[in-house]
């Protein structure tokens, strides 16, 4: 077994809810590019370059690249072997995630309440998930999500009968109805399968895989690449201006399901497109 | 088109705005997103005034962040529009002349765009840190407790807009997608 002291997570959460905000991965910034060679519109094109431009500048002066620094979304990755110490883990990532967006200046986003919504002025609670794997190691990735994005998210049950056309018509229609609004070109991460909370979270977290690598399985990563070229059909475009690339990227996970249910949760991740990883 | 354009606006101008214009606004303009425009129409509901004179003013909706030691301002752009469009007519009646935010707006903004003779501009959403240096002065006006929701004064200095929707009721999404749709 190893320990871990939970306090050791906080420096670690600050500095990555940072990074994550100021700094666009490679992965990302040559999509943009690629799609710059792609794109056929000159408000498209223009679009593309301003985002390409603003990447740059927020990793050379460190500071957000996008104002909307976003409720933030941790996930944490467990060795089954490590043993903690020290006060509750959750209390430990969400004072990582106080000082990251205090001291880093990050917009606080997040309410405390939906309904009666007063500021908690620290961008906590951290939406925290946590997952056993093997190993002694905790990778810890933190995902700020925007607003404007995750608000175009959608969750359908299917029939079983439905099928990948099904799933492709619920996907078209979702693309059609949200427009520019999710910040395009953005990449789309879809669950299929499971229940409600498993479908929504493939979703989520199919958003971290980077962009062009396809799902392992070759009957999903065909689905990816022929809902890829639908999207971008749509000739929505870069910031929903027109144009030929809507999508970076689309990433399905799936997931064993009951014999009634064909769940199908889609979720949208903008342009900027910000996480950060770290081991310990 | 590319146009410089010194604020305040006028109606005569806006008039002449076409979609797709790229305008670079130089002058004041006012931040106002859910919160604000909430406070506004209960201040008007209670028969109170708005805090600010909208007349020919451009509403900037934003929520920007908190500067940095060392700057005037921080990171901001525009936020999705459509989540303001309820309150759309209430701001034109206040005298708005335009409205600065992102994404695609209800069928019925179009139509208020016309009655009003008013204009839809729009940013590159996601590329905010470009904008802190656009920001000249700040200075935080009413609502202060709504934090990065304040309705905050702000001095552009060429802050580059494409006009979305148009006083004659053209929509540039409408006309663009369509061109590239296969």
């Amino acid at each position: 077994m190893r320990t871990i002291n939970t306090q050791d997570i906080v420096p670690v959460i600050e500095k990555l809810c940072q990074q994550a905000c100021y700094e666009l991965n490679d992965n990302v910034m040559n999509a943009f590019q690629e799609a710059l060679t792609k794109e056929e519109s000159p408000i498209g094109k223009d679009c593309l370059s301003i985002i390409i431009k603003n990447g740059k500048f927020a990793k050379e002066h460190q500071l957000p690249c996008c104002h909307d620094t976003g409720a933030t979304v941790v996930l944490m990755e467990i060795g089954q072997e490590v043993c903690w110490s020290g006060i509750a883990l959750e209390k430990q990532v969400n004072e990582g995630v106080r000082l990251g967006y205090t001291n880093g200046y990050l917009r606080k986003s997040v309410v405390s309440d939906p309904l009666n919504r007063v500021n908690t002025n620290d961008n906590t609670p951290a939406m925290l998930h946590t997952e056993i794997v093997p190993g002694d190691k905790v990778k810890i990735t933190v995902m700020p999500k925007g607003g404007g994005s995750e608000n175009m998210g959608a969750f359908k049950v299917l029939l079983p009968g439905d099928g990948v056309a099904g799933v492709k018509k619920f996907l078209l229609e979702t693309v059609q109805k949200v427009g520019g609004n999710p910040c395009p070109p953005y990449i789309i991460g879809i669950g299929i399968g499971g229940t409600m909370d498993k479908c929504a979270w493939m979703a989520k977290k199919a958003l971290l895989r980077p962009i062009g690598e396809h799902n392992a399985n070759p009957f999903y990563a065909e689905l990816e690449k022929e809902f890829l070229e639908a999207v971008n059909n749509t000739g929505i475009g870069p910031i929903g201006y027109g144009g030929r690339v809507t999508a970076l990227d689309v990433h399905i996970d799936y997931f064993g399901v009951h014999i009634t249910s064909l769940p199908v949760a889609i979720n949208f991740q903008c342009n900027a497109a910000r996480q950060a990883t770290a081991i310990l | 088109m590319e146009k410089e354009v010194k604020l305040p606006l006028t109606p005569e101008l806006v008039n002449t705005l076409t979609v797709g214009d790229v305008l670079y606004l130089t002058g004041y303009v006012y931040t106002c997103r859910d919160a604000g425009h909430k406070r506004i129409q209960e201040a008007l509901a209670q028969g109170k005034s708005s805090p600010i004179d909208w007349t020919n003013q451009i509403i900037y909706y934003a929520g920007p962040c908190p500067p940095s030691p060392g700057h005037i301002f921080n990171s901001n752009g525009p936020t999705t529009a459509a989540r303001m469009d309820p309150f759309l007519e209430m701001m034109y009646q206040l005298g708005a002349l335009a409205t600065l935010g992102k994404g695609n707006r209800a069928d019925y903004v179009t139509d208020l765009c016309k009655k009003y003779k008013r204009v839809y501009l729009m940013g590159v959403g996601g590329a905010s840190a470009i904008n802190r240096d656009k920001v000249k002065s700040a200075e935080i006006i009413a609502y202060e407790d709504l934090g990065t929701e304040s309705i905050k004064k702000l001095y552009f200095d060429r802050f580059r807009v494409i006009v979305g929707i148009d006083s004659k009721g053209n929509v540039l999404q409408k006309q663009e997608i369509q061109k590239y749709k296969r």
